[in-house]
């Protein structure tokens, strides 16, 4: 570009020359120079402006588009990834040895109201107590109104009348969110063993259904692993056995006055048990709050033949009496001496009548002598006792499934003395649960060979290891044939079923120390068929009274004899045991009339 | 005889002021203007009742102030539209100095009702956002500097107004206020592009920019989590944005209808930021193209009509408050479709906000001020040139 200047001499002198001032040209020549630059910035700028406004108009084109793009494209339904994050509410059934339903899940619906959605929270709240009369309306009120409150869960779930009338309020800030609740279709009948559920993680969409006691708590993983979800939980309990005890062990605890009764019914060669039922009980469905006061073994939610331990009395004289048999210390022909009282230091142990002077171990077995089992007992002594015991299972908690089995410990003397061991011999000083008693009589009576007790069924049962010999074990079935065809336990004869068994009353212990005088645990434990054992079964009653004779009887003969004996009656064409009919002589004399 | 009894009636000099300004304003981009008030107006009928129900206020509170600061924003605008584009530079230039001091002062007296960025005054009445302010007196004062430093001899403008764009700049970015920060960055861009910057200057700026965005990723969390999210492909539909682009597929073409919207319950900045994604599920597709159309109508008729102007400093002035203004407009609309990274910008006249509108009043008052008609000088160009040649 070529600069003009602002002052040219050209200019410049003639207008001196005239006597102009020269500053008007220099003045002139900057306006134009002005003029030119301006000018020039006027067409750039022009340009610009041009691009700029293409560019804005441009720009707002390509919002206007993207956004008819958007309007255009369907919406995605918007969800919450984290809400159902983690929960699953997949959890396996139960069901028994036959595969028939125990717990199952049903779809169900909780509800819960978000405020801000309400229309009118007065009215919403009042309908909802009409239709829970549990609910409150003011309160239910005050929580709606409460400011900030966004979410409030009112019930965990519902029924379908319920949720149609809940529909019919027409409050839009009232929402259902679906899940999955545990389903208990037989109510009561093996409530101890189910225990129940409840819901763990809640969301709008899912919830967690965690076992809370029984099989539902101790498998919880098993049924919650998603891996075996369609898969049922096979329970070795058969369900119509268990109604039929539920229903005897019932009508007998009526029928004796006890305030809790307990049946243990257990395949003897395999350690499963068939029915386990424990008075009073419980709805699962419904399971009720732990009992905050009074004494937690009287509450409908204890576990009478797992959590309870109690002296469990003459029953244990089959242990003293295995023992000594299969150490050869004496055979059922040995004679001992029952003279009483036996008296030990300050300690005295009576019979319960006065059996003479001597009797053979049989006898000891069939009139239940305290004093013989406990001579007998003195022969092998503490430790050699210990031993025994505890090859039966009897001196630690049970491996059954249920998480309350874990926290059953016996009890056990502190200092296992000689006189321990003469009242173990007969039940008392020791507290074991039925389930306990159950296992340690199929040990000794099926052959010799220990079971563990447990609730799941199985097909590979490996036999476990030896505690008696064959012969000790059939020579104590026949002893415990004896108790109930000429013994303690005659009550106990069922017809076609050669039961055997033992009795047991125990005076139950004081809280503070020593014995009632009036107050019994009466057990009766046995086996069936006796000459080739397939079951055994435990019956006992907490203070039971047989007030039909003239003076209250309390002994298990006259109280948890004639339950198990009925339970027998009624289980065992269930359990599939033909009846053995004794078939009349073909030599017998028949009187025949014409 | 009348003038010879009563003596001559006093001659005006020049035509009365409001016949002039009616005859020489921008009318359609003036009623473009209008119109977008009054549907900022009818959105805040639908957007602002949840917020007020929130706050434990009438449904209709937040309505009634918008209505109240709307008033005054167009009585704003009116009355700086009147005034002589020299009166609005003297009073620019008084006001930014107000302004800047105003900026300084902020880290100590403001506050920042827990959001995070110290922005606001507090008068208790009301709260004051001084970088709203700033915009047009920063414009009118940086096209002033600009356009005197066009002249032959004149002082170094544009230099010296690009060292108080970078105070102005870091001053906003310690608030930390980006956007504000990025628009007044860009509003000194334009002008000084539309002045003639070589070209070569702005791809260095450019690249400037593009530096220092990158050293704001790397060293602002605040920074870098908006940026993340908008190149993440997939929307979190918890997000404001996952809710605005949800919103504005459920309005479709013609909306889901008046008052039955439902993004307004799950968005905290319903009334402001994201009050297009209201308008767009309650009205539909409808509305939002003619918010779009009114604001290209402004920006894009603005620009021609400078096209057109001689003065540099009007020239300039009027470039950069019509590309603030559009912007602006622009970045929020663009965030709610997602075509930019989620950043908190107000839409110009229609989101609510006192500060937001007040300031919007005056600077397309005095846009409509730059673009007014006015005789630029090509008749005497002609017979200037017809003299000479």
């Amino acid at each position: 570009m070529i600069r003009t200047p602002l002052r040219p001499l050209a200019r410049i002198l003639p207008a001196r020359a005239r006597g102009d001032n020269p500053d008007a040209i220099e003045r002139e020549n900057l306006r134009l120079r002005l003029e030119a630059t301006r000018a020039r910035a006027r067409v750039m700028a022009e340009g610009r402006l041009l691009v700029l406004g293409v560019l804005f108009f441009t720009a707002f084109s390509v919002i206007g588009a993207r956004m008819g793009l958007m309007a255009a494209s369907q919406p995605a339904e918007p969800q919450s990834v984290a809400a159902t994050d983690g929960i699953s509410s997949q959890r396996a059934d139960i069901v028994d040895r036959r595969g028939r339903l125990l717990a199952t899940n049903l779809v169900t619906n909780a509800l819960y109201a978000q405020p801000p959605l309400m229309v009118d929270p007065a009215r919403a709240a009042r309908a909802l107590a009409a239709i829970f009369p549990d609910e409150n309306a003011e309160r239910l009120l005050a929580r709606f109104t409460q400011p900030g409150r966004k979410f409030i869960w009112i019930r965990k779930q519902l029924s379908p009348e319920q949720m149609q009338a809940v529909h019919e309020i027409g409050e839009p800030g009232l929402l259902f969110g679906p899940r999955e609740m545990r389903l208990y279709p037989n109510g009561k009948l093996a409530a101890h063993v189910l225990g129940g559920a409840r819901f763990g993680r809640e969301s709008v969409s899912a919830a967690e259904v965690l076992g809370v006691a029984g099989i539902e708590k101790a498998q919880d993983d098993r049924l919650r692993d998603p891996a075996h979800a369609d898969t049922p939980l096979r329970l070795s309990l058969d369900l119509s056995v268990q109604a039929a005890m539920r229903d005897v062990l019932s009508a007998g605890m009526g029928l004796m006055n006890a305030k809790g009764a307990t049946a243990v019914l257990m395949d003897i060669h395999t350690g499963e048990i068939v029915s386990l039922v424990s008075l009073p009980d419980f709805d699962p469905n419904n399971r009720p709050a732990v009992p905050t006061s009074g004494d937690a073994a009287d509450s409908p939610l204890f576990n009478r033949a797992v959590q309870g331990v109690y002296e469990l009395g003459s029953t244990f004289k089959v242990f003293a009496i295995a023992e000594a048999l299969d150490e050869g210390l004496v055979n059922p022909e040995t004679v001992i001496d029952t003279s009483g009282p036996l008296t030990w230091g300050r300690f005295r142990i009576r019979d319960f009548h006065n059996y003479g002077p001597q009797m053979t171990v049989t006898e000891v077995l069939v009139k239940s002598s305290n004093i013989g089992t406990a001579r007998v007992a003195l022969q092998f002594g503490a430790d050699r006792q210990r031993a025994f015991l505890d090859k039966l299972g009897l001196l630690t908690p049970t491996p059954l499934e249920l998480v309350e089995a874990g926290g059953a410990k016996p009890l056990l003397p502190g200092n296992w003395s000689e006189l321990s061991t003469m009242t173990i011999a007969y039940g008392h000083g020791m507290s074991v649960s039925p389930v306990h008693l159950a296992a340690a009589y199929a040990s000794v009576l099926n052959g010799g060979l220990r079971v563990e007790p447990t609730l799941i069924a199985r097909t590979d049962i490996t036999p476990g290891p030896r505690v008696v010999s064959e012969a000790t074990s059939a020579r104590m079935r026949t002893m415990l044939r004896a108790v109930v065809t000429r013994g303690t336990a005659s009550f106990a004869e069922v017809p076609g079923y050669a039961v055997a068994g033992k009795t047991g009353t125990a005076d139950k212990p004081k809280p503070g120390g020593g014995y009632y005088d009036a107050k019994v645990i009466a057990t009766f434990a046995g086996i069936f068929p006796a000459h080739d054992p397939e079951y055994a079964i435990v019956v006992t009653l907490d203070e039971p009274v047989e007030s039909a004779g003239s003076e209250p009887r309390r002994t298990a003969g006259w109280t948890a004899v004639p339950v198990a004996a009925e339970a027998i009656r009624r289980v065992a064409p269930l359990l599939g045991l033909r009846p053995e009919i004794e078939t009349a002589s073909p030599f017998a004399v028949t009187a025949v009339r014409n | 005889m009348t003038e010879m009894v009563y003596g001559s009636v006093p001659m005006r000099a020049g035509e009365p002021v409001l016949p002039r300004w009616w005859r020489t304003i921008d009318k359609w981009s003036m009623s473009a203007i209008l119109l977008l008030f009054a549907v900022g107006l009818l959105l805040g009928f639908a957007a602002s009742p949840p917020l007020a129900t929130r706050n434990g206020l009438d449904p209709f509170y937040y309505v009634q102030r918008q209505a109240f600061f709307g008033g005054m924003a167009i009585v704003a605008m009116l009355f700086t539209s009147m005034l002589s584009p020299v009166m609005i530079r003297r009073l620019s230039v008084l006001g930014f100095l107000a302004v800047f001091a105003a900026l300084v002062a902020l880290p100590v007296l403001g506050t920042d009702f827990g959001k995070g960025a110290v922005r606001w005054f507090s008068l208790g009445f009301v709260s004051v956002q001084p970088s709203e302010f700033l915009k047009p007196v920063f414009v009118v004062s940086m096209a002033w500097m600009m356009a005197a430093g066009q002249e032959v001899g004149g002082p170094p403008g544009k230099r010296l107004s690009f060292l108080i764009t970078g105070a102005i700049v870091g001053l906003l970015a310690y608030q930390p206020d980006f956007g504000q920060a990025a628009l007044v960055l860009f509003g000194w861009a334009v002008m000084y592009f539309v002045a003639g910057a070589p070209f070569v200057l702005l791809t260095v700026l450019a690249l400037l920019t593009t530096g220092g965005g990158m050293f704001a990723y790397n060293n602002s969390e605040h920074f870098a989590r908006r940026i993340d999210g908008f190149l993440s492909p997939d929307v979190d539909p918890r997000t404001q944005l996952g809710y605005a682009a949800n919103a504005i597929q459920e309005g479709g073409f013609f909306g889901v209808g008046v008052g039955e919207g439902q993004v307004k319950w799950s968005l905290p900045d319903a009334h402001t930021d994201f009050i297009i994604a209201v308008a767009a599920e309650e009205y539909g597709l409808i509305l939002v193209l003619l918010i779009i159309a009114l604001y290209a109508l402004v920006v894009v008729r603005s620009l021609f009509r400078l096209m057109r102007e001689r003065d540099p400093f009007i020239r300039l002035a009027g470039t950069g408050l019509a590309c603030i203004f559009g912007v602006q407009a622009m970045i929020n609309m663009g965030v709610a479709v997602r075509l930019l990274p989620a950043k908190g910008m107000t839409l110009p006249f229609v989101s609510y906000g006192g500060s937001s509108l007040i300031a919007g009043g005056i600077l397309v008052g005095m846009l409509l001020a730059m673009t007014r008609t006015r005789p630029q000088g090509e008749i005497g160009d002609i017979l200037l040139r017809r003299g000479r040649g």
